[in-house]
């Protein structure tokens, strides 16, 4: 379980996430949405110890994410954030390795490069292993990652809007991915998300914030409701039941 | 399972070997070549070769091996952890700043020795190039060729400090010998302190992963658990030192920090622990042949080994600000 307790991050006079307590499952997938500017990221940004807060705790399992080590955090909880300067000449079997260093301080034991192939082939990459990572597209990179993260083998993976420019087919597949992460190898996904109905067809929990604070936190079914949303969103929202989803439609 | 990219992969299996090779043939170039006529098979059989190999020529050749690899990595772990391609001794003060320190040392403890020369520089060092790494961490930049810009302004502005006291305590032309490497002055005896940066090497390669994380940025890093901050202060004392050993010995070497580490990562990539000993490797080969040509192209004078580095350096420098199109683009 990642309990968040009085999380608070403030810049000048504007609080970004004011207070927020709340308790993360140790299985399934966990939406966060929200407006921009909701504090969605920062919280995350937080619980991952990548940002101090001004006030408030973090822990998972039990161990205190802001004063533990960053090597025992970091075989409890992986973190998958967008890429915005990726500038390193490297292939994608040696970006999975990464995944690795919490357990083995970069020097690679016979376990770690078995985890490191099935993690390929689980997300589907062993033809791109030897590929460089800036010859992948954008799909192709996001898997990669995630495989990264399957490495690392942590309970948490926290990942921050994955489905940043992809495509529908490459987000889709990633939202699969994740999907199968949680049903088949028992963990935990917390993703920010900006799309509601990826959310909605996807997660077993959905978290929604406004103005730096959680205002509705429920199954899909009671929070991709036309009230709750035009709540969190300020506009008007119409819901239909397709099959077993919950779209929510906004266009108009 | 290799059924891409073949000639990526195959250049970083060969790059090693043919490093290793161009290595041994240089460096027994550089043994064979000198005033005194000595064949290479003389040099180990005759008495008289024998005795000019330990006093000289070996001590020289091996002078230049230890330079050149440790000048190099230095580059490679600064660039690594700056996460910029132009970043390198020569061009983020630290040459200036070790430079300063040696002088300092020299006006204030003149019987210090060599070991507190290097100390003293290295911390100059390390100083000097910590104030660059806060600016360029501070300032924000609209293309990265600023920052070694930066850098180079930076560097300059110690180097006036440095010039300064020099002019004063009568020291100007031991400046322009730090500034630019000359190994026409190592014999035995004046060149073993290199070994120190030899060792440094040894222990930047059991860095090399923390480095490589680094290099991936910092919310990277902190989420695979890397100390940032101290693998950042690790690197930059490693840099620092070498670079002022480098210094207080032979000269610095201008630019072979910044070309070698990018020629070779661009033929082999990224993966720090196999670009290290691969980047040691090419910076000894290029300071080995750029010495060799340095000692025969006036024969029976010399042209100081910094001076051939640097105009090569120089034209490589230009040609990587000018293909900045594709990877060196990161601001």
């Amino acid at each position: 379980m990642i309990a968040v307790d009085g999380l608070t991050k403030s810049y000048g006079t504007a609080t970004v996430v004011d207070g927020v307590s709340l308790t993360l499952p140790d299985a399934g997938v966990t939406s966060i949405i929200g407006p921009n500017g909701a504090g969605k990221s920062t919280l995350l940004s937080m619980v991952s110890r990548i940002l101090g807060p001004d006030a408030g705790t973090a822990s998972v399992d039990g161990v205190d994410v802001f004063s533990a080590s960053g090597r025992e955090v970091a075989k409890r909880l992986s973190v998958l954030r967008q890429d915005t300067h990726m500038t390193a000449r490297i292939t994608v079997r040696e970006l999975v390795e990464f995944g690795r260093f919490p357990h083995s301080g970069g020097r690679l034991t016979p376990d770690c490069r078995a985890s490191v192939t099935s993690a390929l082939s689980y997300c589907d990459l062993d033809h791109l292993a030897h590929r460089g990572l800036h010859e992948l597209s954008g799909g192709q990179r996001q898997r990669a990652f995630v495989a990264m993260v399957l490495a690392q083998d942590t309970r948490y993976v926290l990942l921050d809007e994955p489905l940043n420019n992809l495509d529908m087919a490459h987000a889709t597949g990633v939202m699969r991915l994740l999907r199968r992460l949680a049903d088949e190898r028992d963990k935990s996904i917390v993703l920010v998300l900006h799309d509601i109905n990826y959310a909605s067809a996807h997660s077993d929990r959905i978290i929604a914030m406004r103005d730096g604070a959680v205002v509705a936190d429920g199954a899909p079914a009671e929070v991709i409701t036309p009230e709750a949303l035009e709540d969190v969103y300020g506009m008007p929202f119409t819901v239909h039941r397709l099959g077993d989803d919950l779209v929510a439609s906004y266009f108009r | 399972m290799i059924l891409s990219s073949p000639t990526r992969t195959t250049a970083a299996t060969v790059a090693p070997w043919v490093a290793v090779a161009a290595v041994v043939v240089l460096a027994a170039l550089s043994l064979a070549v000198g005033v005194a006529d000595v064949s290479l098979a003389q040099l180990f059989t005759d008495p008289d070769g024998q005795t000019l190999l330990l006093l000289s020529r070996w001590p020289r050749t091996a002078a230049l091996v230890l330079a050149g690899a440790a000048l190099a990595i230095s580059g490679l772990i600064m660039q690594q952890l700056t996460r910029n391609r132009f970043v390198a001794p020569s061009t983020a003060g630290t040459v200036d700043a070790a430079t300063l320190g040696v002088l300092v040392s020299l006006i204030l403890f003149a019987s210090a020795p060599v070991m507190g020369k290097v100390l003293i520089s290295t911390a100059f060092a390390l100083a000097g190039t910590a104030v660059f790494v806060i600016l360029i961490q501070r300032v924000q930049f609209k293309d990265v060729v600023f920052v070694p810009l930066m850098g180079l302004l930076l560097g300059g502005v110690y180097r006036a400090i440095a010039e300064f006291f020099a002019y004063r305590e009568n020291l100007t032309q031991s400046l322009g010998t730090w500034m630019n490497g000359d190994f026409s002055g190592v014999i035995q005896g004046r060149y073993e302190t290199l070994w120190l940066a030899g060792a440094a090497a040894v222990v930047a390669y059991a860095f090399a992963h923390q480095f490589a994380a680094a290099g991936m940025g910092r919310d990277f890093a902190t989420g695979i658990g890397v100390n940032v901050r101290r693998v950042t202060a690790i690197g930059l004392s490693i840099a620092s030192f070498t670079t002022a050993v480098v210094v207080v010995t032979v000269g610095a070497i201008p630019f072979l920090g910044l070309i070698v580490p990018n020629l070779v990562t661009m033929a082999i990539g990224d993966n720090l622990r196999r670009a290290l000993p691969v980047t040691a490797l090419a910076g000894a080969a290029l300071t080995l042949g750029c010495d060799t040509l340095a000692r025969v192209l006036i024969l029976p004078y010399e042209i100081p080994v910094g001076s051939i580095v640097g105009v090569l350096g120089a034209v490589v420098f230009a040609a990587l600000v000018l293909r900045k199109g594709n990877r060196y683009v990161t601001a």
